[in-house]
């Protein structure tokens, strides 16, 4: 039996309108080069990649561009061979600036030799194993971006035992994952089968959502087709945020990551399944990660699609390569609906990160105006954390950190289900950003002073 | 640079999407709700229905607009919860009430009760029930004078036409030492399709349980709240009547007498004024029956069913506080 059902049903959650049709059939497509490629050295969670390159500098695929800086860090390479125009300040979809290296491709697209291929890998020392991933510039492809290099090598007193593959791409109108599990599904498998030697852990579960039917019968078939020890498909019901770390984790397992804990406090380590193949791809055929699949969707989208696009490519070409918006768009968003970025422009390049383009029609867009809660409760019955969002956006409006504190503002996940249902419409996802990063200045002050003292 | 050429989006945190409720429309589900017993109370009471509810919510609407006006706030009545706060108080006035006092009741619901704190979402108490009570202690003639209704299935010796409602003639009768009611299965019948006399939108069960059923349907309610109310007040009805049934009745006709039904349903399930934990639902329900009953058998006030709802909702900030769930992560004592 390689199908398994959730071991919980984790607490709350929201059931959205998903708006995948139009583009979980469309098989993925490839984006030809662009003019030009800016590619952020910042891709990643964590200190950005110090750049390697100057201007003028010709570069082939896959070299490294940019050098991991300290523990949490990630390398950048070149997406394809070219000449570096320059090494500028460039705005990131999350905001503010960071240096990006333009690169000119030449249209060669000719590799760089720097990582040999590993067909043999499950005769390799996980160790190298686990050097190769950082070499490749892995991180989190889900949409956090944490390094995987980093995750990967967990202290020696937290043993991984479960190896969990996120495919449940619980976002609304995002199918990118959902298509690299129908057409790459193999990948996905020796991916996992790679990840699970680093950890040396002893089972592989890949967490999928039931409305993924032929993602499901992919993913099963190419585990009948390789059978492996241990490893099965769990078909999670469909909900948001059912792809959101801890939930799945409780989902799958049962176990609760303890609040400020990790993953492996537990026991439990989560891929994406993009990354699963990024490490496939960067342990088998040596090649470093350069490219991305994104979903570009939304109403105002002419020709809504699936894109492998190399990193870097500015979000307008790939806007331009679906054929542009037939009507407009109020939000242009990096990600999904739920959780994802709004971007000023277009200017910005595919990172890591890019799950998915989306642009929301002027009426698609919601206002958020902040009328005084009327304790529904909703947001009660949809937060996934079980918090009060409620009480605590009533207390961060009043700058009472202390008391969001004891409510245990920290563990909010920023999923934004309680603002998802608010009838009054209430930006609680701000006011719990807004009041997380007060308590932990608070504490962080409070540890300085203690240091001092 | 190139956005001078490229359209600029909007940015805001996420989540982009919304599930499209609004307090508007969360008022307006009220408002239908209540359309089954308004409709009874037209076809039951006639014109002096259609007067108290004109007279409440309207001078609800404009008492809502003048004081927003004098706080310089916006006008904010397009959320019609002055519309509900106008039918619910309508709703718990005796048919006969004078329209001077059904005004005053209403002044007193939106201003003193909800504006002066803030406004919608701001107020501790329900302010269609301060209306009701200030009324009630302000007008106790007016308010416990009702119209003619003939009380089904008299007991013997008992004249067939009164005034009085089932809960009046209760505690009437029992002061004289004489339990009036033979309380059978016809009798709670009529009483729950709503042959019996009571405040305007009381007496008919069944049109409350239809309109009660559409806010379930809406989300606008949780069980809790009204399956622990109306829990509690069958609970110890039920202890009373089996240990002394010569002076109490058994549990329905205390469920579906005065207003237990219309409270459990509509008065305390308002978002506003109950609490927003689960579990904090089920204390806060159990809680309005318990004092409920205490009321009608100890209390010098024949229904207990406003004050119960008003001493409860004094206490949802502490039942919100000692009621909150385990966080996700934090061990059972988190």
């Amino acid at each position: 039996m390689t199908m398994l059902r959730a071991a919980r049903r984790s607490p709350g959650g929201v059931h959205p309108a998903y708006r995948k049709e139009a583009t979980q059939g469309r098989p993925i497509e490839n984006m030809p080069l662009p003019p030009l490629l800016r590619v952020s050295l910042s891709q990643h969670l964590g200190a950005p990649a110090k750049p390697l390159v100057k201007k003028g500098d010709r570069v082939r695929r896959g070299q490294r561009i940019g050098e991991a800086v300290g523990f949490v860090s990630a390398h950048v390479h070149a997406p394809t061979s070219g000449t570096v125009q320059a090494v500028v300040d460039w705005p990131t979809p999350a905001g503010g600036m960071q240096p990006a290296v333009e690169i000119v491709p030449d249209g060669s697209d000719e590799w760089a030799a720097d990582l040999a291929p590993c067909a043999d890998w499950a005769a390799a020392d996980s160790r190298a194993l686990l050097a190769r991933i950082l070499e490749a510039g892995l991180c989190g492809m889900g949409g956090a971006g944490f390094p995987t290099h980093v995750k990967l090598g967990p202290p020696a007193n937290k043993p991984i035992d479960t190896l969990i593959v996120n495919g449940a791409e619980c976002e609304p109108c995002l199918t990118a994952d959902h298509r690299l599990m129908v057409e790459q599904a193999a990948g996905i498998w020796t991916g996992a089968r790679i990840l699970r030697r680093i950890l040396n852990a002893r089972t592989i579960r890949v967490a999928i959502e039931d409305n993924k039917p032929d993602a499901l019968a992919a993913m099963e078939q190419a585990l009948a087709a390789a059978p492996e020890a241990d490893a099965a498909i769990v078909a999670l019901p469909t909900a948001y945020p059912q792809g959101a770390e801890k939930q799945q984790i409780y989902a799958v397992t049962g176990r609760e990551v303890p609040s400020g804990g990790l993953p492996m406090d537990v026991g439990v380590l989560v891929e994406n399944v993009a990354t699963a193949l990024a490490a496939a791809e960067a342990v088998v055929e040596g090649r470093p990660l350069t490219e991305r699949v994104l979903t570009v969707t939304g109403r105002p989208v002419a020709r809504p699609a699936n894109v492998r696009a190399r990193l870097g490519t500015p979000l307008s070409d790939v806007l331009a390569f679906c054929g542009g918006l037939r009507e407009p768009a109020a939000k242009a968003i990096a990600g999904g609906p739920m959780m994802g970025l709004a971007l000023p422009t277009l200017e910005v390049g595919v990172a890591k990160t890019t799950s998915g383009l989306l642009f929301l029609a002027p009426d698609a867009a919601p206002a958020f105006t902040s009328l005084p809660c009327i304790g529904c409760a909703r947001c009660v019955e949809a937060c996934p954390m079980r918090l009060l969002p409620a009480e605590l956006s009533q207390m961060l409006e009043a700058e009472d950190y202390e008391t969001a504190e004891a409510y245990q503002v920290l563990d909010c996940i920023e999923c934004g289900c309680c603002a998802y249902v608010c009838p009054a419409r209430r930006p609680l996802v701000q006011h719990m950003k807004q009041g997380k990063a007060r308590v932990a200045l608070k504490r962080r002050q409070q540890q300085e002073r203690k240091a001092q003292a | 640079m190139a956005e001078q050429t490229q359209p600029l989006y909007v940015v805001s945190p996420s989540p982009h999407i919304h599930a499209g409720d609004s307090v508007r429309r969360i008022m307006l589900a009220v408002i239908v709700a209540l359309l089954p017993a308004l409709a009874w109370a037209l076809w039951r009471f006639g014109w002096n229905a259609a007067r108290l509810v004109a007279v409440c919510v309207s001078a609800c609407v404009l008492a809502e607009w003048v004081a927003r006006r004098l706080m310089r706030r916006d006008a904010g009545i397009d959320d019609f919860s002055a519309v509900v706060t106008g039918l619910l108080l309508a709703f718990n006035l005796p048919p006969s009430l004078p329209s001077g006092m059904a005004v005053a009741g209403s002044v007193v619901a939106i201003v003193a009760a909800k504006q002066v704190f803030g406004g919608l979402g701001y107020n501790p108490f329900n302010p269609a029930l301060i209306g009701r009570v200030f009324l009630l202690i302000s007008f106790p003639v007016q308010m416990t004078t009702w119209s003619e209704w003939r009380i089904p299935a008299p007991a013997p010796g008992l004249e067939a036409l009164t005034t009085a409602t089932p809960l009046g003639l209760l505690k009437t009768s029992l002061g004289q030492g004489v339990m009036p009611y033979r309380f059978d299965a016809a009798t709670a019948w009529q009483f729950f399709l709503g042959w019996k006399n009571g405040c305007l939108g009381e007496v008919s069960g069944l049109a409350l349980l239809l309109g009660a059923a559409y806010l379930f349907y809406r989300k606008c309610i949780y069980w809790q709240v009204p399956v622990f109310f109306i829990g509690a007040v069958a609970a110890v009805a039920a202890v009373l009547w089996k240990l002394d049934p010569a002076h109490h009745l058994p549990p329905l006709f205390h469920v579906l007498t005065g207003g237990v039904l219309l409270g459990a349903f509509f008065m305390a399930t308002d978002m506003v004024t109950s609490p927003i934990t689960r579990l904090g639902m089920a204390w806060f329900g159990a809680g309005c029956g318990l004092l409920t009953m205490v009321i009608r058998v100890w209390g010098g006030y024949p229904e207990g069913v406003s004050f119960a709802i008003l001493i409860m909702n004094a206490l949802v900030p502490l039942i919100n506080r000692y009621t909150r769930p385990r966080v996700f992560g934090h061990g059972r004592r988190g």
